[in-house]
């Protein structure tokens, strides 16, 4: 180990960056300078992967008094989960930000600088890379409270009209479910004033020994605030109207980082620190899992809103993961942490690629679009990959950890197999219609050629201030896109000058998303290789054992939970 | 009977001897100094008093003697009346500094054109000839600043009282020149004038009550002292009515100064009706001071008998966090919103408050409900001084503009002082990285451990509900556009007015306590717990 804290400059990197960045005097400056801080912070990601030894359970960890008072210590460790959500994070945020370039100047509203989207950004990066590190429950709480800061502005300072309300929204439930949160942790410290010496560390806390009802109840408090975070049906309202209004970049950072805080605390804290009582709430946590599962597709299926759809699609994957993760089995949980990882390049590429789409159609409404196929083949080949990344086609990575997920339940118990798969047969609905009623079709210079009177209805920069009269002036991405197809076709009906395709720097950083889908659905194995190591040591930590992986048994019904007994 | 000539601790009272020393010097000063004069030197005065009484503080805290094995520090001094201990000191200073913060605000005149934020006679009737005469002279009540000290003077030996006669002297002392102040607003006269009358009408009678639970209790226990009391209440199991009923009056008189449901009538309409540099001083630090008091009383003179008074205490907790946090939503004004947030604050404190546990049951280095109490009126009190001083500089052309539509947008115009009143806003609302939070998370630990999971429980759901109307409101500043006049012209919004250096030094002082605080709580927390126990 050397002296070097490395995970300290993980952290440290993008939250200097985001001070910087917001004190730089000229936009043009801070973006490259956000742009490099990003880089850099995956150079720093990349550079604690390299030291990472496979299998070495806590690494790299630095442990410092922060409140004694409080048993609090500034303590940062990495394992094979924190460091596949670090990998992630690092590496979509320079994607984001790359994305945002010229997107940040469109989609800001008059209150919302580019300067403060990217730094905002970059603080959320910190934020969030903090949180996958914290191996201090305190720590961990303050940080996981702290995103929602940085979230709160870029969600309420960035979009379309009606963002400010989604952005209390967003906040509203976040903030309650980390208050439950709260409840739980001071539940943990009292309990571990009352075994000895109050800490929050986690390993300390692992060992604590609890009674049933007490684990139950502190286990409550966890699991609503991550239910709540992931998201999982009931408490998932918040998910669509925020992707809706925010722009596609936030998004990104919101449902494929910071989302992942959710599912990855279910594992670290739900699992780790309360095995007896995760394995008692597992019905009820199964039963809403496939819930969401089912429920959110078919919302999906019934959106008009691009955006909306492909939020609530992660509904029904954070559905899956959850799944995998209390199935109790290593196939369902590494099946889960693959999927943490392929939901977020997948979802990253659709909200990315729909961004594009929405910006070249210059409305959100997929019933409104149609035909871009023929104008834009790259965009729309980008899409489509995205679609299908989206409904777990095989040879791209999600598939593995979808059918790793679904075997697991099948394992479980057939009909929550059975419920799960119809999970696959609901995305293929959503995303091939999406796909069809988007890019095939009539183009959208013939719509415009049908009348001038529909190029009105069509832009919703005029429809839209009539609904929300106090955002009339900021009508975001909406007001200052939609002239482009307008002139399009008034102004070159000879030419037949549509929406342009992709450029090739937009094609560029949507690049590694495809390269990594691609890549990790034929080859996983770097991904299982460092799940694996953390999946054993859980199951052993939990107490479960696998069933015997014998073929013909498969389809009697037998427990993982049985074996714990 | 002899004369017994009295032995009085000079050097252990000395910061409470300085702060009314310097409240009759200035009266001095108000009768011989030349009015145009006047103000530099109270408010030079009023500020050296503070500055010397909060050196004092120090040196007295630096001091004090061990007594009791080491659990507490400190002593009785002037005959047992005064108790000068860890708490005592760590609130002497609490005091002191939010003081110095309401000096700065009420010596603040560029705000109004040159004159302060107070009536120029407050004899002149509003709207009358005299009025406007003495608004042309420019004359202004430099009896404020006396006023504040002897208000502080009160503040002080208030917590430090150790008998309930002194308590209770204490207690007209602090309110007595508050009454005034409320009264003593430049602009809205006739609101400020009903403020005052409501707070005094109210407190006279609040100390009505008190004294009367004064008389049950020395009925009861036969002492006025607080230590008899306690001895009294762990043997004497007769006339246990008279205690209880004695202990339910003193609880009304201490619960009404803090604002406690079902108490906190009068908190909206005197917050909002008083000069705000007022508001600020008093909300926060009447509320330190009266909680200072409420800990000493409860925890020492009634601390074995607390299964009587906790089941009280819970109620009162719970109905003071719901009504506060569910009232605010539907205000529209920012200093009733923040009246109403304080009463919400004053049911998280009893949350502490009642989270008290004998010695023997707590773990080693476990937080004390007196640490956590301490540690979260700092926090309070920075976080409300601050945001008040903020609403001293959004202004229109009436004035101070507290009605939210004048809010709109102010992000945009004033990034940076939206930015300080956000994250006063955000430590209200206990969000993580603010001192708020660490505040938050002590009292409801210690509530917690001892038992208290229902009062919890509220406390967390009225947290959520808080945080609403508190993000709401940094919606309106960063979010929102000005809405439409009805003449459709967009409608009038505040501006800030630059303010001197006096505001700007305290807001800007307290951001930077709110984020140390929050970041670094150790050292506060570390303060509060070797303030150590009461000396009983």
């Amino acid at each position: 180990m050397s002296d070097v804290p490395w995970l300290t400059v993980l952290v440290a990197v993008p939250l200097v960056g985001a001070v910087v960045v917001a004190a730089l005097p000229r936009a043009e400056l801070a973006k490259l300078v956000a742009l490099l801080v990003s880089v850099l912070t995956l150079g720093v990601g990349v550079a604690v992967a390299l030291q990472y030894e496979l299998g070495g359970g806590m690494q790299l960890t630095e442990t410092h008094d922060w409140i004694a008072a409080f048993g609090v210590h500034y303590a940062l460790g990495v394992d094979g989960l924190s460091l596949l959500m670090v990998l992630l994070t690092v590496v979509l945020v320079p994607i984001v930000l790359a994305y945002s370039w010229t997107h940040a100047d469109e989609g800001r509203g008059a209150s919302g600088s580019t300067r403060s989207f990217f730094a905002w950004a970059l603080a959320l990066e910190a934020l969030s890379l903090a949180v996958f590190l914290a191996t201090d429950v305190f720590l961990f709480y303050v940080v996981f409270e702290a995103t929602l800061i940085p979230a709160y502005f870029l969600i309420g300072g960035f979009g379309k009209a009606g963002r400010g309300a989604a952005a209390v929204k967003f906040l509203m439930f976040q903030l309650g479910g980390g208050l439950v949160l709260l409840g739980s942790v001071i539940g943990l410290y009292v309990v571990s004033a009352q075994a000895g010496e109050p800490s929050y560390l986690h390993a300390d806390l692992a060992e604590l020994d609890l009674s049933t009802s007490a684990e139950r109840w502190l286990l409550a408090g966890f699991l609503i605030a991550f239910i709540v975070k992931a998201p999982l049906f009931p408490l998932h309202t918040w998910l669509a109207d925020t992707t809706e209004k925010a722009t596609p970049g936030t998004s990104v950072l919101l449902v494929c980082v910071l989302d992942k805080i959710g599912t990855y605390g279910m594992l670290r804290f739900c699992l780790e620190l309360f095995p007896e009582a995760s394995r008692w709430a597992t019905p009820l946590v199964v039963t809403l899992a496939l819930i969401s599962i089912v429920y959110g597709a078919l919302l999906a299926i019934g959106q008009d809103d691009l955006l909306r759809l492909v939020g609530l699609t992660s509904l029904s994957h954070f559905g899956f993961i959850t799944l995998g993760i209390f199935v109790f089995s290593s196939q369902g949980q590494s099946g889960a942490i693959l999927y943490m990882v392929n939901h977020g390049l997948g979802t990253a590429l659709l909200f990315l690629t729909a961004g594009h789409v929405i910006e070249r159609r210059g409305t959100s409404s997929i019933s409104r679009m149609g035909g871009m196929e023929k104008l834009t083949p790259v965009l729309a080949g980008l899409f489509l990959v995205a679609g299908l990344a989206t409904l777990s086609l095989p040879g791209l990575s999600p598939f593995v950890s979808e059918l790793l997920v679904i075997i697991a339940a099948f394992d479980y118990h057939w009909w929550v197999g059975a419920v799960a798969v119809t999970g696959i047969v609901l995305a293929a609905i959503y995303v091939l219609w999406m796909y069809q009623r988007v890019m095939t079709g009539p183009g959208p210079l013939a719509a415009g050629a049908a009348g001038g009177a529909g190029e009105h209805a069509d832009d919703p920069a005029r429809r839209e201030p009539a609904g929300h009269g106090t955002d009339a002036p900021t009508g975001g991405t909406a007001t200052a896109t939609a002239t482009r197809p307008t002139t399009g076709t008034t102004a070159g009906s000879s030419t037949a000058v549509g929406p342009r395709d992709l450029r090739p720097h937009e094609v560029a950083v949507l690049a590694p998303l495809v390269a990594g889908l691609v890549f990790l659905g034929f080859y996983p194995m770097p991904l299982f290789d460092v799940a694996n190591p953390y999946v054993e040591d859980l199951m052993s930590h939990v107490g479960v054992e696998d069933d015997a992986p014998a073929v013909p048994e498969g389809t009697t019904v037998e427990h993982a939970g049985e074996g714990a007994h | 009977m002899d004369f017994v000539k009295p032995t009085i601790e000079y050097a252990e009272l000395a910061p409470l001897l300085i702060v009314l020393g310097g409240a009759c010097l200035g009266v001095v000063v108000e009768a011989f100094v030349p009015r145009e004069r006047r103000r530099l030197v109270q408010v030079a005065l009023a500020a050296v008093v503070l500055v010397a009484a909060f050196a004092t503080t120090i040196w007295v805290a630096t001091d004090l003697a061990e007594v009791a094995d080491g659990a507490a520090r400190g002593l009785l001094a002037a005959e047992g009346t005064i108790v000068v201990d860890g708490p005592t000191v760590f609130l002497w200073g609490l005091v002191l500094l939010l003081s110095l913060g309401g000096v700065a605000l009420f010596a603040e005149r560029r705000l109004e054109g040159g004159v302060s934020a107070f009536a120029g006679q407050a004899a002149a009737l509003p709207g009358t000839e005299a009025e406007r005469e003495v608004s042309t002279r420019g004359w202004e009540h430099t009896e404020v600043y006396p006023l504040l000290l002897f208000a502080v003077g009160g503040m002080m030996l208030f917590p430090a009282s150790n008998d309930l006669l002194t308590m209770f002297v204490a207690l007209e002392v602090l309110s007595l020149p508050l009454y005034l102040l409320c009264g003593l607003a430049r602009r809205r006269r006739l609101l400020s004038q009903e403020a005052a009358l409501k707070y005094f009408l109210l407190g006279a009678f609040s100390s009505g009550f008190f004294l009367y639970g004064v008389a049950l209790v020395y009925g009861f226990a036969g002492s006025m002292q607080l230590a008899a009391i306690a001895e009294a209440v762990r043997n004497d199991t007769e006339n246990q009515g008279l205690l209880l009923v004695g202990m339910g009056m003193l609880a009304v008189g201490l619960l009404f100064k803090v604002g406690a449901a079902p108490f906190q009538g009068w908190t909206p309409d005197v917050y909002q009706g008083a000069p705000t540099a007022v508001t600020a001083f008093m909300s926060a630090a009447t509320k330190v001071a009266a909680f200072g008091a409420i800990l000493r009383l409860f925890y020492v003179a009634f601390g074995s008998d607390r299964w009587s008074w906790q089941p009280m205490m819970w109620a009162v907790a719970i109905l003071t966090m719901v009504v506060g946090a569910v009232v605010a939503v539907s205000q529209t004004d920012v200093k009733r919103m923040l009246a109403y947030s304080s009463v919400a604050h004053t049911g998280f404190l009893l949350t502490g408050v009642l989270g008290v546990q004998g010695a023997g049951e707590l773990a080693e280095g476990q937080v004390t409900s007196l640490q956590a109490v301490l540690f979260y009126l700092t926090t309070y009190g920075v976080a409300t001084l601050g945001a008040f001083a903020v609403v001293t500089l959004v202004r229109d052309s009436n004035g101070e503009a507290t009605h939210f539509d004048r809010w709109a947008g102010l992000g945009r115009r004033s990034p940076w002082l939206a930015a300080a009143f956000g994250l006063y806003l955000l430590s209200m609302a206990g969000i993580p990285l603010t001192a708020g939070f660490v505040g938050k998370w002590a009292v409801f630990t210690v509530a917690m451990s001892a038992g208290a999971w229902p009062v919890v429980l509220t406390a967390i759901a009225s947290s959520i509900i808080a945080i609403f109307f508190y993000v709401r409101y940094i919606r309106i500043m960063f979010f929102a556009e000005p809405e439409a006049g009805p003449d459709g012209l967009p409608g009038e919004v505040a501006s800030v007015t630059t303010p001197s250096l006096l505001t700007s030094a305290t807001i800007a002082v307290g951001v930077l306590a709110t984020v140390v605080i929050g970041v670094v709580p150790g050292p506060v927390l570390d303060l509060a717990a070797r303030a150590g126990d009461f000396i009983r």
